[in-house]
């Protein structure tokens, strides 16, 4: 756009630079988090995530046992051990404070007091002398540790942090309250769209209203309702009905097992909340996208004898599928990423917690148990990025289509 | 875990056999009703009153969710800001006296005036930036998909990435934020960014900018490949140079989509919860008025009156834009 004409604007390599910079401020975050996530708890305690990719350099001093445990080897006295506890080599060594990098790993160096030391490369020294040695010496040195990672802290969030269980219910709230919501939607954007009655404009309007009604408003009066009809609702126990409640988990049970209602916290209800919260946007997107598609078709259909119903099922649905899965993206995402409502709606044990929810008691918890933080933040986005980068293109046009233009 | 799963995955099943069920059945029952192939005149009245009705059905789910869930609580909740902490007793407009003196939602409201006041305009201006930026370069696609990432993340997922940046160690210890590390390293002392007063909001503000630039981005970037080539291609040859052509042709060629961008910014501003409630739950100085509804509601026994007040508030401040998008959308619909 900028290069008419052919002239390439020699303002180019400030916006390459000035574009990398943007990316690099807006992934960095991330990828801290990312490799965060595989250090241990002990790395992550001393140095920052981006020391992790190259060789750490550590200095450490230690001290020789006494000279009178010396051995005797072809006549001398040695004294030797390994100066690297947990592994790596060593990059330099000296015997003094002043010159703690003076030799170089497998050089002898002459002390003072006419006594040679040397340290190797793996750590191993040896202090030695003809004379029986004297007191312990100080050994200075740099110890390099290479890049390491571990998987451990995937494997114990994931099995022992109940962070699985977490998983498995965040997918259980996201599936259902995605799948719900768009049929109901299609049928009343397809009537917005293509059915004439008296309302139709209003309601278009009112829909655009319920758009940017915050869901806070709903969150006191559903939950009253919720427990009202949890109270009133009374079933007996060996009845069909009451069997199949108790079976899908719906039932709220006194403390000796007996049923005495239906639970106010259970999937279903917050499955409902979704799909309620979720409908202006769905039906908004989908009309917009079915009053678009050739009035041609749907007329000829109209004129062959297709019933409304006919038409919506074997042309409009499927002609809508972009919309649907622009919308479908939306829902799961928000649905997924959801804190707030699943924490009003589904009661705080551990067995429904969902994965954000697991994150903010983490986050909350002081002492820092970052390597599981780390690891339990990475598992919970992982989902919605894998969404985000294979169906990108849909996400994109549903913005598109989403934003009241 | 597994009879949670069965239930989840029967409810799918269960509630799409009901949907189509609702509607095949709803239509067959109409045209038993009402049978087109009747005789003269009634055939004719039949169609008419079938087509009357058949709006209505398609309707019907949709609507019964809209007025139980969006609907209805407006109403509620405009009675329960007039009741006491169980909903119950009649105070009239304590809550509202209340609201208008207490100094926690004070400090909540003039905390979310500063987050609508900077996180729509940077997320704007940002986003702008970024499409103009990347519709000139070949890999522009990777970086924007790259800037449009956070938008994936939840906000809770964003404030444990953000803490690791803001994270605080005492000076003398390596520091392992960071933020704080390129603090250290130009030679300034550490901070614990999340507790400084009043600048600790601009750094909870940061990360819902972090999440929001890649959507104005998005929008923007299409908006300006919407712009005829003709205006451009007139300003170069009057001489315009690459500024003059973005900020005086292009610019002003996209407001009304730099508002949409806006005003969509502006309300998941006024409802953010998420970020203030897992980074700080409002303490130091942090609260907005989502979160202290928040409290209200659930935290000490509950108040749902005060509760109910404070969301309504936020109703009213979102009331302008509701209007603002319906006026637009009816002259879209004219338009046609």
């Amino acid at each position: 756009m900028f290069r008419i004409g052919g002239r390439k604007s020699p303002l180019v390599w400030a916006v390459h630079l000035s574009v990398l910079l943007l990316v690099v401020l807006w992934t960095v975050p991330t990828a801290g988090l990312f490799i965060t996530s595989f250090r241990t708890a002990d790395q992550i305690a001393v140095s920052g995530w981006w020391t992790a990719l190259s060789s750490a350099e550590a200095n450490g001093v230690t001290r020789t046992p006494d000279g009178a445990s010396a051995k005797q080897v072809d006549g001398n006295y040695v004294v030797s051990g390994n100066v690297l506890k947990r592994g790596g080599s060593v990059a330099a060594f000296g015997w003094s404070s002043l010159h703690p990098k003076a030799f170089q790993p497998g050089q002898v160096a002459q002390l003072r007091d006419g006594a040679t030391l040397t340290v190797k490369a793996n750590g191993d020294y040896q202090w030695a002398d003809s004379k029986p040695l004297e007191g312990s010496q100080r050994i200075f040195f740099t110890a390099r540790t290479p890049p390491s990672f571990t998987l451990a802290n995937y494997a114990h969030v994931l099995t022992a942090n109940g962070m699985f269980r977490a998983f498995m219910n965040s997918l259980t709230v996201a599936v259902p309250s995605t799948v719900i919501p768009i049929l109901i939607a299609a049928y009343a954007a397809f009537a917005l769209a293509w059915m004439q009655f008296p309302g139709r404009a209003l309601l278009i309007a009112v829909i655009v209203g319920l758009l940017v009604v915050p869901l806070q408003m709903s969150l006191i009066p559903l939950l009253t309702l919720y427990n009202d009809i949890g109270k009133a609702t009374v079933v007996p126990d060996h009845s069909l009905i009451g069997r199949l409640i108790a079976l899908s988990g719906l039932g709220l049970h006194s403390d000796d097992g007996k049923m005495i209602g239906l639970n106010p916290k259970s999937y279903l209800g917050i499955w409902l909340a979704h799909t309620g919260f979720g409908l202006p946007l769905a039906i908004y997107l989908l009309r917009n996208y079915m009053i678009g598609l050739p009035r041609e078709i749907i007329e000829s259909s109209r004129v062959d004898g297709a019933t409304d119903f006919q038409i919506f099922r074997k042309i409009v649905l499927p002609l809508s599928f972009p919309a649907l899965a622009s919308f479908a993206i939306f829902q799961f995402l928000w649905t997924w990423n959801d804190l707030l409502v699943a924490t009003v709606f589904l009661s705080h044990q551990e067995s429904s917690l969902v994965m954000t929810g697991k994150l903010k008691d983490l986050l909350g918890s002081h002492g820092g148990q970052w390597e599981i933080l780390a690891a339990s933040a990475f598992i919970s986005i992982s989902v919605p990025l894998i969404v985000f980068f294979a169906l990108q293109k849909y996400l994109v046009r549903g913005l598109l289509a989403g934003s009241v233009k | 875990m597994l009879q949670q799963l069965v239930t989840a995955g029967l409810t799918i099943v269960v509630g799409i056999a009901a949907a189509f069920g609702y509607f095949y059945g709803s239509n067959w029952l109409l045209d038993i009703l009402f049978p087109a192939g009747a005789a003269g005149d009634r055939a004719t009245r039949n169609i008419r009153r079938a087509a009357a009705i058949r709006p209505w059905l398609f309707l019907g789910p949709a609507l019964l969710a809209l007025a139980l869930y969006l609907v209805y609580p407006v109403a509620e909740s405009i009675w329960l800001s007039f009741h006491g902490p169980a909903g119950r007793q009649f105070v009239g407009l304590k809550n509202y006296i209340w609201f208008i003196g207490d100094a926690n939602i004070h400090s909540a409201l003039i905390n979310n005036f500063l987050w609508l006041l900077v996180v729509p305009a940077a997320s704007t201006f940002l986003g702008l930036v970024t499409a103009a930026l990347t519709d000139r370069i070949g890999w522009g696609n990777i970086a924007k998909s790259l800037i449009f990432m956070p938008m994936a993340i939840s906000f809770v997922g964003a404030t444990v990435i953000w803490k690791f940046v803001y994270d605080y160690r005492a000076a003398n210890q390596d520091q392992i934020g960071l933020l704080n590390a390129l603090v250290t390293w130009l030679g300034g002392p550490p901070e614990a960014w999340i507790t400084l007063p009043f600048w600790n909001n601009f750094f909870l503000m940061v990360i819902l900018v972090w999440i929001q630039t890649g959507f104005a981005m998005v929008i923007l970037s299409a908006a300006l490949r919407g712009i005829p080539e003709e205006t451009i291609e007139a300003a170069v040859l009057d001489g315009a140079n690459g500024l003059q052509i973005f900020f005086k042709i292009m610019v002003p060629q996209i407001w009304g989509t730099i508002a949409v961008v806006w005003t969509t910014i502006t309300i998941t501003v006024l409802k953010v919860f998420d970020i203030v409630y897992a980074m700080t739950n409002g303490q130091w100085d942090t609260d907005v008025l989502a979160n202290q509804m928040y409290t209200w509601m659930f935290e000490g026994g509950g108040d749902f009156g005060r509760g109910a007040t404070i969301a309504l508030v936020i109703m009213i401040l979102v009331i302008p834009i509701m209007i603002w998008n319906i006026r637009n959308a009816k002259a879209e619909m004219e338009g046609r």
